[in-house]
């Protein structure tokens, strides 16, 4: 078999799964227990990643920022900029990326783990819907998690923002954020937010896929680890094109 | 005489039929053309080599591996067929110990065992635990319930598998080689607690072992598996006076295999 013909297979069979990970997560019974430790283990324990990470952004940004507008005089719109570059671009797409490492990672050598352990073999002996105990919890989870951890990283920025801007100017903290959300519309912050769910989804289901079939012991579930942040990670990037066209194409109005 | 009913389970009517099953994993055919029944309430004894598909054997009566060809009768209902949820419902009454004990690493021994038992009935936490707990007493892991699985020995991880595979009560049992790793004193007693199972609660056990004194101990039927296909099938007497030289040599063998 060609290398085209494999890749072809590949995407097929994420394909498939995705869809039944979509058709399994409406479908009786929930496994309403594992998903509340699911959206504990990706967005509760990841949430200091995404703090600190938002601070350090947010204030480089910032530096950035207050470089190019000082050119113009307009120092004044240090916050707007920055909350507009957080809030569209940044804080979603970071937070995507952030999660692909660490929950992607996680996902994929969990599951890829239970896998060639026989603990799903285990699962499904005690009656148990493996794949809806492990995948659809988890991709779920994600889904669930991932517009959370965005407003907190945009919130995170934006003090990370606001103390870079501190040190220099004194900015006061309440003219700081009234500035940076005085001109941000509904359809500026909601749209990006919400697009982050398709990067849980992507997250989610391409992690799970290669650790559920992993096969080949503890190397093949290493793979699984490393293909799940590799691969997550592309499909979160190309998928962000398209839906940032899409967003533009739905609300014309926040290209502007 | 009446025929003994146990759990809704006709005992005239076998418990299990693998009948022409084949099974191949890519280029190499682990079964071919491989039958055999199991009547309710015996104990079946699994030989042969490693690598044979002892253990693929087990996965397909439990529906685990489909087979490529052939079917699979448990308690009457072919179980490559069953919807997801009958096949759910069958394996609510199977106890599976795999060959790596295939213990859930992320929770304590105890909850392992407790595990199904949390999710298949609606009894109270502490009731669950007492249960949990005295599985554990029965298979000499009192004092590990909350141990973490990864800090057992081999021969440990193998009895919090049995006891978890014994939770649900299960009328068919399938055991992948239970004592490899264990002392002789205690295999002899997991031996003594499958033959009670057996025995007092009649379930039908399939037992995959290479210890030969165990397997002459618990078995009602053999059967030696050679080369994706049954070489011999009979009573421990005949297999002992099987015609293959090889079934004859691994009868005779102390740990076979
Ligand atoms: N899931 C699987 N995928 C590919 N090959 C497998 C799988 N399970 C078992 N095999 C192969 O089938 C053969 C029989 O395996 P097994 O049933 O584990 O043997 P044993 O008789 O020692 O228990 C081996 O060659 C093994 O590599
Ligand atoms: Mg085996």
């Amino acid at each position: 078999m060609t290398s085209a013909e494999e890749a072809i297979e590949w995407f097929g069979g994420l394909s498939l799964f995705a869809g039944q990970v979509l058709r399994d997560a409406f479908r009786r019974p929930f496994e309403f227990t594992e998903f509340l430790r699911q959206v504990f283990e990706i967005g509760w324990r990841s949430a200091p990643l995404i703090v600190l990470s938002g601070l350090a952004v947010g204030a480089v940004l910032s530096m950035h920022t207050r470089s190019t507008l000082e050119r113009f005089g307009a120092e004044s719109m240090i916050p707007t900029a920055l909350a507009f570059a957080l809030v569209k671009e940044t804080g979603p797409l970071v937070t995507g990326l952030l999660i692909s490492g660490r929950v992607g990672a996680g996902i994929g050598a969990e599951l890829g783990g239970m896998r060639v352990t026989e603990q799903i073999d285990a699962l499904e002996s005690l009656a148990v819907d493996s794949f809806k105990y492990l995948v659809v919890t988890r991709v779920a989870a994600a889904v669930v998690c991932l517009p959370l951890l965005t407003v907190l990283m945009n919130f995170s920025g934006l003090l990370g923002g606001f103390f870079a801007e501190a040190a220099i100017s004194g900015a006061s903290f309440a003219f700081y954020f009234q500035t940076a959300f005085s001109s941000l519309a509904f359809s500026d912050y909601i749209p990006p937010t919400l697009k982050t769910m398709v990067f849980g989804f992507l997250i989610g289901s391409t992690s799970s896929y290669l650790g559920y079939n992993a096969t080949g012991g503890a190397e093949g579930v290493g793979r699984a680890s490393t293909q799940s942040v590799v691969l997550s990670s592309i499909f979160l990037i190309v998928a962000n094109v398209i839906l940032v066209k899409g967003i533009f194409f739905l609300y014309p109005g926040s290209g502007s | 005489m009446s025929v003994p009913i146990h759990r809704g389970q006709d005992v005239s009517q076998p418990a299990i039929v693998v009948e022409s099953v084949s099974k191949s994993f890519g280029s190499r055919t682990v079964l071919n053309d491989f039958s055999f029944t199991v009547p309710a309430g015996t104990t079946f004894v699994l030989l042969g080599r490693s690598g044979t598909g002892k253990s693929v054997t087990l996965k397909l009566i439990c529906g685990l591996i489909k087979p490529d060809a052939g079917t699979v009768t448990v308690n009457g209902a072919d179980i490559t067929k069953l919807e997801s949820r009958e096949l759910a419902e069958t394996r609510k009454h199977m106890g599976f110990l795999f060959q790596s004990a295939a213990l859930f690493d992320s929770i304590s021994v105890g909850e392992n065992v407790a595990f199904p038992l949390r999710r298949h009935t609606k009894k109270a936490d502490a009731e669950i635990r007492d249960q949990a707990q005295a599985l554990l007493e029965k298979l000499g892991l009192g004092k590990e319930y909350d141990s973490m699985p990864g800090d057992l020995s081999g021969g440990m991880r193998k009895r919090a598998g049995i006891a978890r595979a014994l939770a649900v009560d299960p009328s068919i049992l399938l055991v992948d080689e239970p004592s490899a790793g264990l002392d002789p004193i205690t295999s002899r007693e997991i031996d003594e607690l499958l033959i009670e199972i057996g025995a007092n609660r009649q379930a039908t056990l399939v037992v995959v072992t290479h210890n030969m004194p165990s397997a002459r101990r618990i078995a009602d039927q053999m059967a030696f598996l050679d080369e994706g296909r049954l070489l011999a099938q009979g009573t421990v007497e005949e297999m002992e006076r099987s015609e293959h030289q090889l079934v004859r040599d691994f009868m005779k063998a102390p740990q076979g295999g």
